[in-house]
C-alpha cells in the first residue's frame, strides 16, 4: 500500500509541475513544443521494459512487451529527432546573422 | 544489492529534473533545441536506470536482452527513418502517428500485465483494486489515444473523409453507448479480473473513432494536442501498473503540460474545447445554421500580371501566409517572389497569425525550412499597427484570420477572434483558390471591400506567374 499513496502524491505534485512549466509559449513553438512532448510521453517505453525483464521465459509476454517496446522506442527517437529537425531550422538562421 | 538501489534512485531524480528542465525550455526560442536534448538524455537515463537497477536485483535473462534489444532496433530504426523522411508540411500527421504508437505502448504493457499476473503482486485488497483499476485506466487512454491518433492522421492525409452519420446526432448515441460499454467493462475487471480486457480495448478504440472522425482539418491539431495530453496519462497509467514513479511523474507532466498547450490553441482560434470536441465541423454545420452575412456584392478579381505592376510600384509589402499555401507546399516559390522583391530595395515582412499553417507554430517551421529570415516574421500584435503603413498585403491561402466580421460584427461567429488587420492596407490581393469559405463556412467581408482584388489559382501556380511576370518586368534584375 505505501506504493501507491506514495505514487499519488507523485502524480499530484507532477500534474502541478507540468501545468506551472509551461506558461507563456510563443505561437513559434507551438508545433515543436508538442511534438516534443509528445516524444516524452514515450516514457512509457520504461513500462515494456519493466514487463519483459520480468516476464522470464514466458514467450507470449515476451512478445507483447517487446512490441510495446518498439512502439514506444518509434515514439521516442522519431519524436525526439523531428522535433530536432524543426529547431534545427530555428537556429540555423541565428548563427548565420 | 545495498548500492544499486541508491544509484537508481539518484539517476531517476535526474531524469526527472532533466525532463522538467526541457520541457521548460523547449517553451523558449533560444533553449528549445538543448532543452530537447536534453530531454533526450533524460529518457536514455532513464531506462539505463531500469537495466542498472534490474541486472543487480533480480537479473536480466539473456532471454530477455534478446527481445529488448529486438524491439529497441526495430522501433527506434522506424522511428528514425520516419523523422528523417518526412515533409516538414506533415507535420501534423506525423505528431500525431508517434502519439498514438506511445499510447499503444501503454495499452500493450496494461494488456501483457492483466494477462500474466505475476505472483509476487501481492499488496493487499486495497492494492489489487488500485492495479486494476490502473490497468483499466491505461487500456481505456491507451486505446482511445491509439485509435483517435491514426484517424486523425488519416484525416489530416486525406486518407479517410468525413462521413455523414458523424455529422448527425447519431454519434453521439455512439460515442456514449461505448463509453458506457468501457466502463460496464472497467467494473467487471476491478470484480472479477481478465474477462472484460477485449471489451475495454475495443469499446474504448471505438470511441477515439467515433469521437475523432466528425472533426474537420482545422480543428484537427486541437485533438492532436489533447490526444498528446492522454498519452501521457496512459503513461501515469502504465506507471501505477508496473510501480515505476519516474513513470508517473513523466507521464502526469506531459498530460499536464499538454492539456495547458490545448487550451492555448483554442483561445488563438477563438473555440472552446468543448465546441471542438462535441460541435463537430463548423463548417458543415455553420453554413446552413448561420449563413455568415449573405452573398459577395462587389468581387474584383485581376491577374497575376496586374498583381506584379502593382508590387513593384510598392514599398512595404507584407505577406499573410495561411493554411491554403501550406497544403499547396509554396512556401519556397513564395520565397524566391520575395527575394526578388527585396533585391529591387522592396521592404518584405510576414504577418503570422497565431494560428497559421495547419497547426500553431507550423508556419514557423515551414518557412524557416524555406530560409525566410526568422527577423521578418511577425507576430500579429507587432503587425497589426503597421498594417495603415503597407502598400500591398498579399493574403496567401488564409481566410478566417483576415476577415474583419470578427472585429465589427457582434452577430458574427467569428465575432472576438483575434485577426488581422489586413484592409487598412492600401492594396489587398487576395491568392484564393475559388470563393469558397474558409473553414468557419463563413463569408469574409474583406473580399467586399473597395481595396481588396482577388488572384484565383493554386498558391503555387500563382507565385509561379508572379515570379515570371516581375522578371518580366525586369524587378529586382539590376543588382
Amino acid at each position: 500500500m505505501s506504493f501507491f499513496s506514495e505514487a499519488l502524491w507523485v502524480l499530484l505534485l507532477g500534474s502541478l509541475l507540468g501545468l506551472e512549466l509551461i506558461g507563456k509559449v510563443p505561437p513559434t513553438l507551438h508545433t515543436p513544443l508538442m511534438s516534443g512532448a509528445n516524444a516524452i510521453s514515450g516514457i512509457t517505453m520504461l513500462a515494456a521494459l519493466t514487463l519483459i525483464i520480468k516476464s522470464g521465459d514466458n514467450l507470449p509476454l515476451l512478445i507483447i512487451g517487446s512490441i510495446s517496446l518498439g512502439f514506444a522506442l518509434f515514439n521516442v527517437v522519431g519524436g525526439f529527432l523531428v522535433t530536432d529537425r524543426m529547431l534545427a531550422m530555428f537556429s540555423r538562421k541565428k548563427t548565420r546573422k | 544489492m545495498t548500492f544499486i538501489a541508491p544509484i537508481k534512485f539518484a539517476i531517476d531524480l535526474l531524469a526527472v529534473l532533466l525532463l522538467a528542465l526541457g520541457i521548460k525550455g523547449l517553451s523558449k526560442v533560444r533553449s528549445a533545441r538543448e532543452a530537447n536534448r536534453l530531454a533526450a538524455i533524460a529518457m536514455i537515463l532513464a531506462a539505463f536506470g531500469v537495466l542498472l537497477n534490474s541486472q543487480g536485483t533480480i537479473g536480466i535473462s539473456i532471454n530477455s536482452w534478446v527481445w529488448i534489444i529486438g524491439g529497441t532496433l526495430i522501433g527506434g530504426l522506424l522511428g528514425a527513418l520516419t523523422a528523417k523522411r518526412v515533409p516538414m508540411t506533415a507535420m501534423p500527421e506525423i505528431v500525431a502517428l508517434f502519439n498514438g504508437c506511445g499510447g499503444m505502448s501503454s495499452l500493450l504493457v496494461a494488456l501483457g500485465v492483466a494477462l500474466f499476473p505475476s505472483a509476487e503482486g501481492a499488496d493487499g485488497v486495497v492494492g489489487e483494486l488500485i492495479r486494476k483499476f490502473s490497468i483499466g485506466v491505461s487500456l481505456f487512454v491507451g486505446a482511445i489515444t491509439f485509435s483517435g491518433s491514426i484517424v486523425a492522421m488519416a484525416k489530416l492525409q486525406g486518407w479517410l473523409s468525413t462521413p455523414s452519420w458523424t455529422q448527425s446526432k447519431a454519434r453521439h448515441f455512439f460515442n456514449i453507448l461505448c463509453a458506457v460499454i468501457a466502463l460496464i467493462g472497467g467494473i467487471y475487471l476491478l470484480i472479477d479480473g481478465q474477462n472484460s480486457l477485449f471489451l475495454i480495448v475495443v469499446a474504448s478504440s471505438l470511441l477515439g473513432i467515433g469521437v475523432t472522425l466528425p472533426i474537420g482539418g482545422a480543428d484537427m491539431p486541437v485533438v492532436i494536442s489533447l490526444l498528446n495530453s492522454y498519452s501521457g496519462v496512459a503513461a501515469a497509467a502504465a506507471g501505477f501498473v508496473v510501480g515505476s514513479q519516474l513513470l508517473i511523474v513523466a507521464g502526469a507532466m506531459v498530460g499536464a503540460a499538454g492539456l495547458i498547450l490545448t487550451q492555448v490553441m483554442c483561445d488563438g482560434m477563438n473555440r472552446s474545447l468543448v465546441s471542438v470536441l462535441f460541435g463537430g465541423a463548423l463548417g458543415a454545420s455553420s453554413i446552413a445554421s448561420v449563413g455568415g452575412g449573405g452573398e459577395y456584392t462587389n468581387i474584383t478579381s485581376c491577374s497575376p500580371e496586374e498583381c506584379a505592376l502593382t508590387l513593384e510600384a510598392a514599398e512595404r509589402v507584407v505577406i499573410v501566409p495561411g493554411y491554403g499555401l501550406a497544403v499547396a507546399q509554396a512556401q519556397h516559390t513564395l520565397r524566391e517572389v520575395t527575394r526578388v522583391l527585396e533585391n529591387a530595395d522592396i521592404e518584405v515582412t510576414y504577418a503570422i497569425h497565431p494560428v497559421a499553417g495547419r497547426m500553431p507554430g507550423h508556419m514557423n517551421v515551414l518557412l524557416a525550412e524555406a530560409d525566410v529570415p526568422y527577423e521578418q516574421l511577425k507576430e500579429m500584435d507587432v503587425i497589426n499597427p503597421e498594417f495603415p503603413a503597407t502598400d500591398v498585403v498579399l493574403v496567401l491561402g488564409a481566410n478566417d484570420v483576415v476577415n474583419p466580421q470578427a472585429k465589427n460584427d457582434q452577430t458574427s461567429p467569428l465575432y472576438g477572434m483575434p485577426v488581422l488587420d489586413v484592409q487598412e492596407a492600401r492594396t489587398v490581393f487576395v491568392v484564393k483558390r475559388g470563393m469558397s469559405a474558409g473553414y468557419s463556412g463563413i463569408k469574409n467581408d474583406l473580399f467586399d471591400l473597395q481595396n481588396t482584388s482577388m488572384v484565383f489559382g493554386d498558391a503555387k501556380k500563382v507565385l509561379g506567374d508572379l515570379l515570371l511576370e516581375l522578371k518580366e518586368l525586369g524587378v529586382g534584375s539590376k543588382g
